[in-house]
C-alpha cells in the first residue's frame, strides 16, 4: 500500500515538474511550486519523516510561494521568449544525467537494511541517544546535539540571505506619512470577510507556532518550522491589513536586530560551554547534570533558531512588499 | 467496536465521494465561478465527512483533539480561501458565465445597428 501511495506521489510530482517546465504563465509556475512542495511533503510522511515533511510545507508550500509572488509582483507575469538554440543545453543535462544514473549503478539496494547509511552512526544515534541526549524526539537530539555545528551553520546561512536580500533590495524603513500607503491597501478595504477571519485567525497561528517551537523536543516541530509559521502569521497581517500597519507592530529594524540576536544566542550557548571547559556546543557542561545540560542546551538553540528564522523571513517579505509597493506609487 | 468502525467507513467513502465530485466539477464546469463553486462546497463536506470518519477511529485521546482543531481550522479557512478567490477574480473584472452572454448579446446588437445605419 505505502508502495502504491508512493507511486502515485512521485508520478504526480513528475507530471507537476513537467507542468512548471512548459508554461510560459509565471503565475501558475509559482502555484505549481507549491503543489510540488505539498507533495514532496506528503511523500516524506510516507517515508516516516514528519519533521522534514513539516518544513516542506511550511517554508516550501507557505513562505517561499509568498516570496515568489511577490516577486512576480516586481518582475512580471510572463517569461520572456527565449530565442537562442536549446541543443547544447539539452545535450549537458543528457550528458549529466546519464553520468549521474551511471553513479547509481554502484550504489547498493536501494532500501537494503545493511546498506552504509544504515551501518554508520545512525545505530548509535538509535541506540545512545536516549542515554545521551534523552529527547523523545530522535531527530532533534541529531539535529541540535549530535549535528549542532551543522544547525549553527545552516543558521548562520539563514541570516546572511537576509544580508543579501537587504543589501539588493534595501532595507524596508518604515514611513512617517503612511497616505500613499492608505491608496494601496483600497483594494482590500472591501475584504470584510478577509479581516474578519484573518483576526480571528492570527493569534492562532502564533500560538500554534509557539506550541511548534516548544513541543519540538518532544514531537515534530522545532526552531525552523517555528519561526516560518509566526512569520506566516505576520505575512498575512501585512497582507489584509497593509504592510505599513504590520510595520507599526514589528519595525523592520527591530526585525534586524532580532534576527542578529537569534544567531547571536546560539553562539552565545557554543562559547558558554566552552568557558565551561567543554568543546563549542558541548551541551553536557551546561549544567552539573549532561541530560539536565542538553536539555537547555537543545531549549536554547532552538529558541535563537526560531527567533533568527522568523526575523529572517519576515524582514525578506518586508523588503519585497516594500518594493512593491514603491513601484506602484512611481 | 465493529459498529463504530462500520460508521466511520461509510463516512469516509462519502467524505471521498464529495471530495471527487468536487473534482470533477473542477474540470467539467464552464467558468471560474462555478468551478470555485463546485470545489469548495464539496470540499467543506468532504472535510467534515473525513474528519468525523477518522474521529471514530481514534481511542478518544489527544489526537481526538488535534482532530478537532484540524477540523475548526480547515472550516474556517477553506471557505474564506474560495471566497477570496471568487472575490479577487469579481475584482479584477471576471464575469460570471451569464454576464458574459449578456455582453456578447449586446455587442452584436451594436454591431448590427451599426451595419444598419450605414
Amino acid at each position: 500500500m505505502a508502495v502504491l501511495i508512493d507511486l502515485v506521489l512521485l508520478s504526480m510530482l513528475a507530471i507537476t515538474a513537467l507542468r512548471v517546465i512548459f508554461l510560459k504563465d509565471l503565475f501558475a509556475v509559482v502555484m505549481l511550486f507549491g503543489i510540488y512542495s505539498l507533495l514532496s511533503a506528503l511523500i516524506f510522511v510516507n517515508l516516516d519523516a514528519v519533521d522534514v515533511a513539516f518544513t516542506e510545507a511550511a517554508v516550501g508550500a507557505g513562505i517561499s510561494t509568498v516570496l515568489m509572488l511577490s516577486t512576480l509582483a516586481l518582475t512580471g507575469r510572463t517569461e520572456k521568449e527565449n530565442k537562442r538554440s536549446s541543443v547544447l543545453p539539452l545535450l549537458v543535462v543528457i550528458a549529466t544525467g546519464a553520468a549521474l544514473i551511471y553513479g547509481t549503478l554502484d550504489m547498493p539496494p536501494f532500501g537494503a537494511a545493511d546498506n552504509p547509511i544504515h551501518q554508520h552512526v545512525a545505530p548509535r544515534y538509535i541506540e545512545e541517544s536516549p542515554k545521551e541526549v534523552g529527547l523523545p524526539n530522535l531527530v532533534t537530539s541529531v539535529l541540535a546535539s549530535y549535528r549542532g555545528f551543522d544547525t549553527f551553520g545552516e543558521t548562520v546561512v539563514v541570516f546572511s540571505a537576509m544580508v543579501g536580500v537587504l543589501s539588493l533590495l534595501g532595507a524596508a524603513r518604515r514611513r512617517e506619512n503612511s497616505d500613499d500607503a492608505a491608496v494601496i491597501v483600497a483594494g482590500f478595504k472591501g475584504h470584510k470577510v478577509l479581516r474578519v477571519v484573518a483576526k480571528l485567525i492570527i493569534p492562532l497561528i502564533i500560538l500554534f507556532a509557539l506550541y511548534v517551537q516548544f513541543h519540538g523536543d518532544f514531537g515534530p516541530g522545532g526552531g525552523f518550522q517555528a519561526g516560518v509559521i509566526a512569520a506566516a502569521a505576520f505575512i498575512l497581517y501585512a497582507l489584509v491589513f497593509s504592510l505599513s500597519h504590520a510595520m507599526q507592530v514589528v519595525s523592520p529594524k527591530f526585525l534586524q536586530l532580532l534576527a542578529s540576536l537569534g544567531v547571536l544566542l546560539y553562539a552565545s550557548v557554543g562559547i558558554y560551554s566552552m568557558l565551561k571547559g567543554g568543546h563549542f556546543l558541548d551541551y553536557n557542561k551546561l549544567a552539573a547534570d549532561p541530560l539536565v545540560g542538553q536539555h537547555f542546551g537543545i531549549l536554547i538553540i532552538e529558541l535563537g533558531v526560531g527567533i533568527a528564522v522568523f526575523a529572517v523571513m519576515l524582514s525578506i517579505f518586508y523588503a519585497f512588499a516594500h518594493q512593491v509597493e514603491r513601484s506602484t506609487i512611481k | 467496536m465493529l459498529v463504530l468502525d462500520i460508521v466511520s467507513s461509510i463516512l469516509l467513502m462519502t467524505g471521498i465521494f464529495f471530495g471527487f465530485s468536487g473534482a470533477v466539477g473542477l474540470f467539467r464546469f464552464p467558468d471560474f465561478f462555478t468551478r470555485v463553486h463546485a470545489a469548495s462546497i464539496t470540499d467543506s463536506i468532504a472535510v467534515i465527512l473525513i474528519i468525523a470518519g477518522l474521529l471514530l477511529q481514534t481511542s478518544f485521546d489527544l489526537n481526538t483533539a488535534k482532530l478537532m482543531f484540524i477540523l475548526m481550522f480547515l472550516m474556517i479557512t477553506s471557505p474564506t480561501a474560495s471566497h477570496a478567490l471568487a472575490k479577487s477574480a469579481r475584482h479584477g473584472g471576471l464575469l460570471t458565465l451569464g454576464e458574459s452572454k449578456q455582453q456578447q448579446k449586446q455587442q452584436k446588437e451594436q454591431m448590427q445597428q451599426q451595419e444598419a445605419g450605414q
